[in-house]
């Protein structure tokens, strides 16, 4: 079981440890700069976005050795003077989600304004997914909520074929790539959107997928947090039925996928979008083990009074075993579980607010 | 020669110490400094090389006028300041 998490906040970059008397603030690292996105790889490296408001977005790495240096963010290309029509900034707004490519050195970044990159030498430089940028299509993402930005906030690699790659987008529903990023396709299908025109309601392209999770030991199983439900794939990502039984709402942000079990899975629910808040002030996890047929409704070490935490889209995590899970809120709320969601554990630290939560690799 | 000074908060990410560079407009003297220290670049200009929305560029005091091209002219006394703005409370 991971024994080493990683927490994204507005205020820094905290790292907790498992010791002998629970999980404990091992090191902070930016303290005061906003971290968007986190990944500890399987080399033993750790990559840290940060959102600087003034100065941009920018990218870190951790060596093995502990030294911290500045990577090359990644960049557009120059925009070509007669292509003003494009309705989105061609210029990195914030690094979304950073993903392992499924090769040594490997790497994707899910950005806004919705530029996909890739790295092939851990980071270090960074080139523009073109063929997903340059589809006519990609000019009818809508922006997140709240914001005019398009945004790719789910990369999945096959674990079995690092060449076949889905993305979530927000708000553009699910594209396919099975040639290693050459080409792309908007797949899914059986989603619906409540906030367009009942003509547009079940085009793919209008889907706001707030976040994709796969099994990785069943990847054609893919979960989806959806703006207007939850909804599950067995055929990675291409048709969609909705997990209409869970409870207590069917608004959130946030999945995380079993790593092994294809039928479990959790998901946060919140008060649907002109709140998000929990319902009831209760902040719950609820969780299927029969693929979305029923949920249980988890609570057990949550806070059940006038609770106002909302989890964002990265910031609900399973480690490898599938035993252990964090989540952290927009309140700096911070709960662990060992046992799989049973029940809950709030480490003794107040928090900013969270953006992402990772464990490291074992 | 124009002087390049960076507001002391970007010390906190990088060095960005003042310097005496060529160049007969804003846009040329910041692409001065960013040849020997290119790290700089992405925290003063975004992708396309105007003026990221929260930093300011003084010359002499003067707030620039052109963030896109950054074509203000510059003369070899002058100074060239780079500050956040304070865009927000």
């Amino acid at each position: 079981m991971a024994g080493r998490l990683h927490v994204a906040t507005r205020k820094g970059l905290f790292e907790l440890a498992r010791g002998g008397h629970g999980w404990e603030v091992a090191d902070a690292q930016f303290l005061g700069d906003p971290v968007s996105a986190v990944l500890a790889d399987a080399e033993g490296a750790l990559y840290a976005a940060l959102d600087l408001g003034h100065f941009g977005a920018k990218l870190w790495r951790r060596e093995a050795d502990g030294a911290w240096r500045e990577l090359a963010a990644p960049a557009f290309p120059p925009k070509p003077a007669d292509d003003g029509a494009d309705p989105h900034p061609w210029s990195l707004g914030k690094i979304w989600v950073l993903e392992p490519g499924g090769v040594p050195g490997c790497l994707w970044a899910g950005t806004m304004p919705g530029g996909l990159f890739r790295s092939d030498d851990g980071g270090q430089s960074w080139s523009l997914n073109e063929a997903l940028w340059h589809m006519p299509e990609r000019r009818k993402w809508a922006g997140v909520a709240g914001g005019e930005q398009p945004g790719i906030g789910s990369v999945l690699v096959d674990p079995r074929d690092p060449s076949d790659i889905r993305i979530g987008v927000s708000t553009a529903g699910v594209w396919a790539s099975t040639d290693e990023g050459r080409s792309w396709r908007n797949i899914n299908r059986g989603m619906y959107a409540e906030y367009m025109p009942p003509e547009l309601r079940e085009e793919p392209i209008a889907q706001d997928v707030h976040r994709l999770a796969r099994c990785a030991a069943h990847p054609e199983i893919v979960w989806c947090q959806h703006h207007n439900g939850v909804f599950r794939s067995e055929d990675s990502g291409a048709t969609w039925h909705e997990l209409t039984t869970i409870r207590p709402s069917k608004f959130g942000f946030a999945v995380a996928a079993h790593p092994r079990d294809a039928e479990t899975a959790w998901f946060v629910p919140a008060v649907k979008d002109e709140r998000r808040v929990p319902v009831d002030g209760k902040v719950v996890v609820a969780r299927t083990r029969d693929g979305g047929r029923s949920f249980e409704v988890l609570r057990n070490g949550l806070p059940q009074h006038h609770a106002y935490d909302l989890v964002w889209r990265h910031a609900l995590a399973v480690d490898d075993s599938g035993e252990r899970l964090a989540m952290g809120s927009t309140s700096g709320g911070l709960w662990i579980s060992e046992d799989g969601g049973d029940s809950w554990m709030m480490p003794e630290m107040r928090l900013p607010p969270i953006a992402a939560v990772r464990f490291a690799p074992v | 020669m124009p002087t390049v000074s960076f507001t002391q908060v970007l010390a906190r990410f990088l060095e960005a110490p003042s310097a005496e560079v060529g160049g007969g407009t804003v846009g040329e003297a910041l692409a001065a400094v960013f040849t020997s220290r290119p790290a700089l670049r992405g925290y003063v200009l975004d992708d396309q090389g105007a003026l990221r929305q929260h930093v300011a560029v003084y010359v002499n005091g003067r707030l620039v006028s052109d963030r896109v091209r950054l074509s203000d002219p510059v003369g070899a006394s002058d100074e060239i300041y780079v500050f956040q703005a304070l865009s927000g409370g």
